[in-house]
């Protein structure tokens, strides 16, 4: 009876799997990218002070705790990714005026310290890859459609234009949407090389979200490795206890 | 040696005595543990009262801490989050401690309540027991829900939005009720600085309150076990209930056992996966709050989701959050709509077991499409959901009393 | 229900075990607990070394900054200041600065790196008032022979102008040094040690 009840259960909660909320683009490939990995780490650490970091703040990391988690030393960092006139110990600010920015891009370039959060690293890679540009000369993405953001990156992966096909709905509503992107100009890096790039770039966001993710789970190894052997004990006692019961 | 041994025996024996004319802690150390008798047949379910005690511990212990590095104010309360995270030395390990701990409590209180209706625990004479048990449930989810506004995120302004929005749906005050809520206009700094001041001081003391208050019932009464058998009616010559067994040893070194299952359950969520994809944390949540751009997809946690499905199945403002009150305060009737002639569900018909799994499915369920986008087809199977959920209500007063039941053995089982 | 045959021993010896690593762990897991009342990584930063520019100092005049929230007082001393510093000798509690918290490469009479310039935390070691400096030597109210110095108008704790406390007043040791470095001959580091010094 229990095993017929429990598979009457499990059959009900199967015959309904819900659909979650899907994303906006369909064909997110997993981004590969390993937060452990602290080489990947350090490259994409040089891209985002290159790249990102002239409008993207990230006021929430402070470049001592870069010099340590990534095995850089403070000299280095100091010479090699901190340009502005700051000090070790000062978060990762910018320059940039937020009036400025908007009267530049129409809105201010947003702070990157928990885009790796809020977003993960794939839907982060895909976006790296997924700029376009449109008939009309213009920078646009497939994550994030009209974008103010240019293309800083094009001169490394060169510009790609999109290839369009028809989508029919259910509803039979027809429309047209994008089928994939072709590289039109290559640019200095192949597009295995700008992969991983972007796969850098977004490995270095995802431990920027959250610099505690380099020790946590080598922390969490030893906590449960001591939890088991206080469990064993434990349950030593129980039984020894227990056998007056039984 | 084996006589200064003796001796110090002796002199811990003096003081003990000393203290007892004093303070009944002996008394108080054998009513409740080292002579309180507890049914000898416990299995599973029973684990989870001692670990949501654990994990209140843990809460107000982890809160303590955060409250220490947090500012309660609309400006700076993201970034006082981000700074115990980053910050803090070892404060990204106690905000975790605090966020798993949340989940896991409801976890953990969702399964002791699952477990009475199993059991019928909450069935005479422990109907206050239940009452209990709901007053600490209820003040367990204003604690979780004025807790999660605090970081200040996206999921936090616009959840609170949210459920502040639903007392402007009582006609007449509705609006001035809200306004009151949210001391503003709209949600803001006052909103924060208020529901800080409940979340830290007024839900815990409550709960704290409450959880004596619960114990002391349990222990009046004495627990219930999977036979649903009262072991008080079969006493042995000596006064002792024949199928009892002192608390402690044994049950408190069987806790001990369960408590470090849990907290290896608990250690890997914290240290390994703290968002469980998510569900636990949320990735909107990620974003500070702006009262302009309302995010995509919202939705309450996920221990919110069954009642958030309910509230939209109904296709009516009022209607809404009146059904979805109705589904959280119809607990509260259980002990008096359970009418069956015996306690536990091993000795019911087999009709009252597909009852209860169908209860159970739709508490899922509804769990599982309030956390949807909800598509028309959704919200469709949230309404089959929604009158599955109440209608169980409806069978267990009218079926209970009728259905085939097992003959109770005099004596608990193994 | 039976007690017949229970091993006592084995008994014991898992309580003992079980209570000996549950108390460990307990132990273990206060330390992150404890270790969060440590000034935090944004404390430290605000308590980064400051950078003094004393190139413009004057002789005879007290500069004061902030360092980690205390008050360090920057005294270019003249000569006559210095050679001053022999004489109160004997009124002092502990000339040789045998008690007093400074860095090892401070030494002497002068108590500094370089005589000219005293760099000296500013609170009296007392209960943490900020003295004045009295340079002028001769009798004042507080001393009828002063030699010139630092005078705390909180309890009457009297210190020379290389920061050492006199004999008979509240203050038991002498004024702290902090640590510090120059980085050329105008700029001051304080909170970091010359190089090679511990």
């Amino acid at each position: 009876m229990k095993k017929n009840m429990a598979r009457l259960l499990a059959a009900a909660m199967l015959s309904v799997a819900v659909n979650g909320p899907v994303p906006a683009s369909e064909t997110t490939e997993p981004s590969g990218v390993d937060v452990n990995d602290i080489a990947s780490l350090q490259r994409g650490a040089k891209w985002y002070v290159n790249y990102c970091l002239s409008c993207h703040s990230a006021s929430y990391m402070r470049y001592n705790r870069l010099a340590e988690d990534l095995g850089l030393g403070e000299e280095m960092v100091m010479q090699n990714l901190v340009f502005a006139d700051a000090k070790i110990g000062d978060t990762m600010d910018i320059a940039m005026d937020p009036g400025q920015a908007k009267a530049w891009f129409g809105t201010t370039p947003p702070d990157l310290s928990l885009v790796g959060r809020s977003r993960g690293s794939d839907w982060l890679y895909a976006y790296l890859r997924g700029f376009y540009m449109d008939e009309n000369g213009a920078w646009n993405n497939t994550k994030i459609p009209d974008l103010s953001m240019p293309h800083v990156l094009w001169q490394l992966q060169g510009i790609q234009t999109p290839v369009y096909r028809q989508e029919t709905s259910a509803s039979g509503f027809t429309r047209e949407v994008i089928d994939h992107l072709e590289l039109q100009t290559p640019g200095l890096q192949s597009p295995e090389e700008y992969a991983g790039t972007a796969r850098d770039i977004a490995a270095f966001l995802e431990y920027l979200g959250e610099p505690a993710i380099l020790k946590r789970k080598n922390i969490g190894e030893w906590v449960i490795a001591f939890l088991v052997l206080f469990t064993f004990l434990a349950y030593l006692l129980k039984a020894e206890y227990w056998r007056d019961v039984h | 040696m084996a006589k200064f041994a003796d001796n110090m025996a002796k002199r811990a024996g003096a003081f003990m005595n000393w203290v007892d004319e004093r303070l009944p802690v002996t008394e108080f150390w054998d009513a409740h543990l080292a002579k309180y008798y507890a049914p000898k047949n416990f299995n599973f379910w029973y684990y989870m009262g001692s670990l949501a005690l654990l994990v209140l511990v843990m809460q107000i212990f982890s809160g303590l801490y955060l409250a220490m590095h947090y500012k309660p104010s609309a400006t700076e309360a993201f970034a006082s989050v981000e700074y115990i995270m980053r910050d803090v030395d070892w404060g990204w390990m106690i905000r975790y401690m605090h966020s798993t701990g949340s989940s896991f409590f409801f976890v953990l209180i969702y399964l002791h309540m699952f477990r009475s209706l199993l059991y019928g625990s909450h069935r005479k004479p422990r109907e206050l027991l239940w009452l209990f048990g709901m007053v600490l449930y209820l003040l367990l989810m204003a604690e979780a829900f004025t807790g999660y506004v605090l970081p200040w995120g996206q999921m936090s302004y616009w959840g609170a939005q949210v459920i502040i929005n639903l007392f402007g749906a009582i006609p007449e005050v509705g609006e001035t009720l809200t306004q009151w809520i949210r001391g503003d206009y709209f949600l803001s700094d006052a909103t924060l600085n208020r529901f800080f001041a409940f979340h830290v001081v007024a839900f815990p003391l409550g709960l704290i309150g409450f959880v004596v208050l619960h114990l002391a019932a349990l222990h009046k009464t004495g627990s219930n076990n999977p036979d649903g058998i009262e072991i008080k009616k079969n006493k042995g010559a000596d006064g002792i209930p024949l199928d009892g067994i002192p608390f402690h040893p044994y049950y408190t070194v069987k806790d001990i056992f369960g408590v470090a299952l849990f907290l290896i359950l608990f250690a890997a969520v914290l240290f390994i996966w703290p968002e469980v994809g998510g569900l636990f944390l949320e990735h909107d949540n990620f974003v500070p709050a702006d009262p302009l751009v309302t995010p995509e997809h919202i939705k309450p946690v996920w221990y919110f989701t069954p009642f958030y499905a309910i509230l939209k199945a109904v296709p009516d403002k009022l209607m809404g959050v009146i059904t979805m009150g109705a589904s959280v305060v119809i607990l509260v009737f259980i002990p008096w709509l359970d009418r069956s002639p015996v306690n536990s569900i091993r000795y019911k018909s087999v009709w009252d077991k597909v009852l209860l799994g169908f209860f159970a499915v739709a508490f899922v369920r509804l769990g599982m499409l309030g956390m949807a986008e909800g598509t028309p087809a959704q919200v469709w199977e949230m309404r089959l959901w929604t009158t599955v959920y109440f209608m169980y209500f409806v069978m267990l007063y009218f079926m209970s009393p009728r259905s085939k039941t097992k003959p109770v053995p005099d004596r608990v089982t193994h | 229900m039976s007690s017949d045959g229970v091993n006592k021993g084995r008994r014991r010896f898992l309580v003992a075990t079980t209570s000996v690593v549950g108390g460990i762990g307990v132990g273990l897991a206060a330390v992150p607990f404890i270790k969060s009342w440590m000034p935090s990584a944004k404390a430290q930063a605000v308590g980064a070394p400051v950078e003094v520019d004393i190139g413009r100092l004057k002789q005879g005049q007290l500069l004061k900054v902030q360092w980690r929230g205390q008050t360090i007082g920057i005294l270019r001393r003249t000569s006559e200041m210095i050679s001053e510093l022999q004489k109160t000798v004997e009124v002092l509690a502990d000339p040789e600065s045998v008690e007093a918290d400074q860095p090892e490469y401070v030494t002497g009479d002068p108590r500094a790196l370089r005589p000219e310039y005293l760099v000296v935390n500013m609170h009296c070691t007392h209960l943490g008032c900020v003295p004045q400096m009295v340079p002028e030597v001769g009798s004042q109210p507080f001393d009828d022979n002063w030699n010139g110095g630092f005078y705390c108008p909180c309890h009457k704790s009297k210190f020379d102008l290389s920061g050492r406390v006199y004999k008979g007043v509240p203050a038991p040791t002498n004024l702290r040094i902090p640590p510090y470095s120059f980085l050329d001959d105008r700029t001051l580091m304080i909170g970091v040690s010359p190089q090679g010094a511990v």
